[in-house]
C-alpha cells in the first residue's frame, strides 16, 4: 500500500510499504477514506519530537471502512464506517475507566514505554504515528491502517454524514472542545484563544457553545484571523500589530479574560528579545519548546482564572512566569485529549447541525501529494489552514 | 521507613524495613515472618540492606533446600569472592497495580508457571516437574539456551510465591512475587523482588545480554506485559506492522 513516511526533519515521502496485518485479537484493519495533517504533525515534520525513525508511517487523524477484524472484536463488522481517536486506549485500565483515555496504561508497548517513563515518570497512552516515545505505531496517512482495541476507540458514523463533517472527531474537534471545557466557562465569561489554526477555530466555537459571552482570538495570519472573526464570531487581535496583553486588558474592562486557551503549543512565535532567546535555545536544543504563548496567557489571565493548554508540549520550557500563575491563583488545565469521552456527544452536535467543523478545510489533496501538503501547511502557503488527504 | 498515615496509625498490616531483620533473627514464628513480607508496604530491598535475598528467603523458609545459602555457611569460593568485593548479586524490585483483578485471579495465573512465557519475553518454556519443582529454559543470544531448575520455597495461596534455583543452575536466581489488594476499588498490587548472580565466562556474557544492561527495566517490562495481558487481554505490540524501512 501507499503510506506517508517520515524520513528526516522537513522530509516526508509517499512510499510503498506492506499492508498492515492483524497482530492482536482486538485489532481491526481499516481502509482509510480520509486522513489529515495535524498541527502536531508539524512538530514531527520540524524535528522537535525525538525518537522518530526514518520510515515511520505518519498520521493520527483518520477514518475509514473496516476491512478485517480480530477474533476478539465484537462491536464492529466488515464495512462499518468509523472515525478513529488519535490516542490508543485499552478501555479496561484505571485511567480508561475514569475517562482519562489519553493516559491509558496498556497501549504503549514495553519496547517504547520505558523510554517515555524515563522522561515523564509514567507512560501516557500511545498515539498513532507519533514517534517511538508514544509507541511507534504506524499511522493513518496510508491506504490501510491497523487499529488496536477496535471495540473501544472507533465510533461508527451514521449514513448521510460526509467524511469532511465527521473526520475531525479523530482529534481537533474534541481537542478544541476539551480546551474550552477545561475553562469551566460561566455566564458572562470572556475567553481569549491564542492561535487561530484548526484547533483554535474549534476552541472558539466550543467556547461559545459552552456559554462564553465573548471570545477574543489572537494570531498573526490574516486569513486565520478573518475566519475566526467572520465564521466563528470572535473578536481578533494581530499580535504583530498590538501587544495582546495590553489589548486584552483594555478589551475586558481592565480585569483580564476569565480563561485563556493556548492553542499553539511548543512552537509559538514570539517577537522581540524573548522570541529570539527561545529560537536560539530551541535551535541548540537547550529548550524543547518556545513557550511565548503560554507566558502571555499566564500574564494576561485575570486573577483566579484558568489557563487551558490545547497546544502540544513535549519537553522542557524556560522562563515560565510561575510567580504570576501562583500569585494570581490561576488554574492550569492541560493534556492530550481524552477523545473517546467526547466522540458521542460531539457526533450528536454534528448530526444536529450545531457544529460543522468542515469550514476549516482549505485543501483536499490525494495521498500522493502529502509532501506538498506538509509544505503548504507548515509555511501557511496558499492560505492553507487544513489539508485533507484522500488515499 | 516511610511516614504514611497508615504507619502512624500502627495498623497491623504495615511493616517497617526493620521487620525483615527481626524475621531473620528467628524470633518470630514462621507465619508471622512470612506475614510481614506478604502484607508489607515498604521497599523490600531497602530492608535487606544489601544482604542476600536468597539467604533471607531460604532462612524464612526454614531450610527445606539442601543448599549452602540456607544454612548461612558459605563455600570457600563465595567467601573469597565476597572478601575480594567480587560479589555481584543483582537485586531488582518492581511493582505494578493491576486494575479490576483480584489477588486470587492473578495468583492463579502466575502459579501455573507454564503461563509465564506468555509475558516473559525471554523465557522459552517453563515445565512443572512436580508440585514445587520446575524446569526453566530461557533464550540467550546466538541461539543459546540457559536452563535451571527452581524450587518453590514458599507458596501462600493468593498471596505470595517465593522461589530459588537449585544447585547446578546456569544462572542462580531467587525471589518472590506478591499479590496484595490495593486500596478498595484500585485492584491488586503485584510486586516482584528477585536476585540473580550471573556466572562468568561466555555463558555469563550471554546472560548479561539476556537481562540487559538495566535489569530493573527488564523486570519492569515483564510486569508491564503481565499487566497488559491481565487488564487488556493482550500485550500491546507493533512487531510486524508496515514501515518505510522494509
Amino acid at each position: 500500500m501507499k503510506a506517508v513516511c517520515w524520513h528526516r526533519a522537513n522530509e516526508v515521502r509517499v512510499e510503498t510499504v506492506s499492508d498492515p496485518k492483524i497482530l492482536n485479537p482486538r485489532d481491526a484493519i481499516l481502509k482509510v477514506t480520509a486522513t489529515t495533517i495535524c498541527g502536531s504533525d508539524l512538530h514531527l515534520y520540524d524535528g522537535y519530537i525525538p525518537t522518530m525513525k526514518a520510515g515511520d508511517v505518519l498520521g493520527h487523524e483518520f477514518m475509514g471502512e473496516v476491512t478485517e477484524i480480530g477474533r476478539e472484536v465484537k462491536q464492529l463488522k466488515l464495512g462499518d464506517r468509523v472515525v478513529v481517536p488519535f490516542p490508543i486506549s485499552c478501555g479496561h485500565c484505571f485511567f480508561c475507566q475514569r475517562d482519562l483515555w489519553s493516559l491509558c496504561d496498556n497501549s504503549n508497548p514495553s519496547s517504547s514505554a520505558w523510554m517515555i517513563e524515563k522522561l515523564y515518570g509514567y507512560s501516557p497512552a500511545a498515539i498513532y504515528g507519533y514517534s517511538h516515545l508514544f509507541g511507534g505505531y504506524a499511522g493513518g496517512q496510508a491506504e490501510y491502517a491497523r487499529v488496536p482495541f477496535a471495540d473501544v476507540g472507533p465510533v461508527k458514523i451514521p449514513d448521510g454524514l460526509t467524511d469532511d463533517r465527521v473526520m475531525f472527531l479523530s482529534d481537533i474537534l474534541p481537542t478544541g472542545y476539551m480546551a474550552a471545557e477545561n475553562c469551566n466557562i460561566q455566564r458572562g465569561d470572556i475567553v481569549a484563544v491564542w492561535g487561530c489554526g484548526p484547533v483554535g477555530q474549534l476552541a472558539i466555537q466550543s467556547a461559545f457553545l459552552l456559554g462564553a459571552e465573548r471570545v477574543i482570538a489572537i494570531d498573526r495570519v490574516p486569513e486565520r484571523l478573518q475566519l475566526a472573526r467572520e465564521y466563528c464570531g470572535a473578536e481578533t487581535l494581530n499580535f504583530e500589530e498590538i501587544d495582546p496583553g495590553e489589548a486584552l486588558k483594555e478589551m475586558t474592562g481592565g480585569r483580564g479574560p476569565d480563561a485563556c486557551i493556548d492553542a499553539v503549543g511548543l512552537e509559538s512565535h514570539g517577537i522581540g528579545l524573548e522570541g529570539f532567546y527561545d529560537k536560539v535555545k530551541q535551535a541548540v536544543r537547550l529548550e524543547t519548546g518556545r513557550p511565548e504563548v503560554l507566558r502571555q496567557a499566564i500574564v494576561a489571565c485575570r486573577k483566579g482564572g484558568t489557563v487551558s493548554l490545547a497546544g502540544v508540549y513535549g519537553g522542557f520550557l524556560d522562563k515560565i512566569p510561575m510567580g504570576a500563575a501562583f500569585n494570581k491563583g490561576l488554574t492550569l488545565k492541560m493534556g492530550q485529549t481524552h477523545v473517546h469521552k467526547y466522540l458521542r456527544p460531539l457526533l450528536d452536535y454534528i448530526q444536529n447541525g450545531e457544529i460543522d467543523p468542515s469550514f476549516i478545510i482549505t485543501h483536499h489533496l490525494p495521498l500522493e501529494d502529502a509532501p506538498h501538503g506538509y509544505d503548504i501547511f507548515k509555511h501557511k502557503k496558499d492560505n492553507c489552514i487544513k489539508v485533507v488527504l484522500k488515499p | 521507613m516511610e511516614l504514611t498515615p497508615a504507619n502512624r496509625d500502627n495498623r497491623p498490616n504495615q511493616y517497617s524495613n526493620n521487620d525483615l531483620q527481626q524475621e531473620n533473627s528467628g524470633k518470630l514464628g514462621d507465619a508471622e515472618r512470612w506475614g510481614s513480607l506478604i502484607t508489607g508496604g515498604a521497599l523490600v530491598l531497602m530492608g535487606l540492606r544489601k544482604r542476600s535475598l536468597r539467604g533471607t528467603l531460604l532462612a524464612l523458609a526454614g531450610g527445606g533446600l539442601a543448599y549452602h545459602g540456607a544454612t548461612g555457611q558459605k563455600s570457600l569460593k563465595d567467601t573469597v569472592s565476597e572478601a575480594a568485593g567480587l560479589e555481584k548479586n543483582i537485586q531488582v524490585e518492581k511493582t505494578v497495580t493491576i486494575f479490576n483483578r483480584s489477588p486470587e485471579e492473578l495468583y492463579q495465573f502466575w502459579r501455573n508457571l507454564e503461563n509465564l512465557p506468555s509475558f516473559m519475553k525471554h523465557l522459552k518454556s517453563v515445565r512443572a516437574i512436580d508440585k514445587t519443582r520446575s524446569h526453566w529454559i530461557a533464550n540467550a543470544p546466538l541461539g543459546e539456551n540457559v536452563e535451571w531448575d527452581a524450587e518453590i520455597i514458599e507458596d501462600r495461596e493468593n498471596q505470595l510465591i517465593a522461589w530459588a534455583s537449585v544447585e547446578g543452575a546456569d544462572i542462580e536466581n531467587s525471589g518472590f512475587v506478591r499479590f496484595k489488594p490495593a486500596p478498595p476499588g484500585r485492584g491488586t498490587e503485584v510486586k516482584v523482588v528477585m536476585e540473580y548472580n550471573p556466572p562468568g565466562g561466555r555463558l555469563g556474557a550471554a546472560i548479561a545480554k539476556l537481562f540487559g544492561e538495566e535489569p530493573e527495566q527488564q523486570i519492569g517490562d515483564e510486569l508491564r506485559r503481565f499487566k497488559m495481558l491481565m487488564e487488556a487481554g493482550e500485550i500491546a505490540t507493533t512487531e510486524g506492522q508496515p514501515s518505510g524501512r522494509q
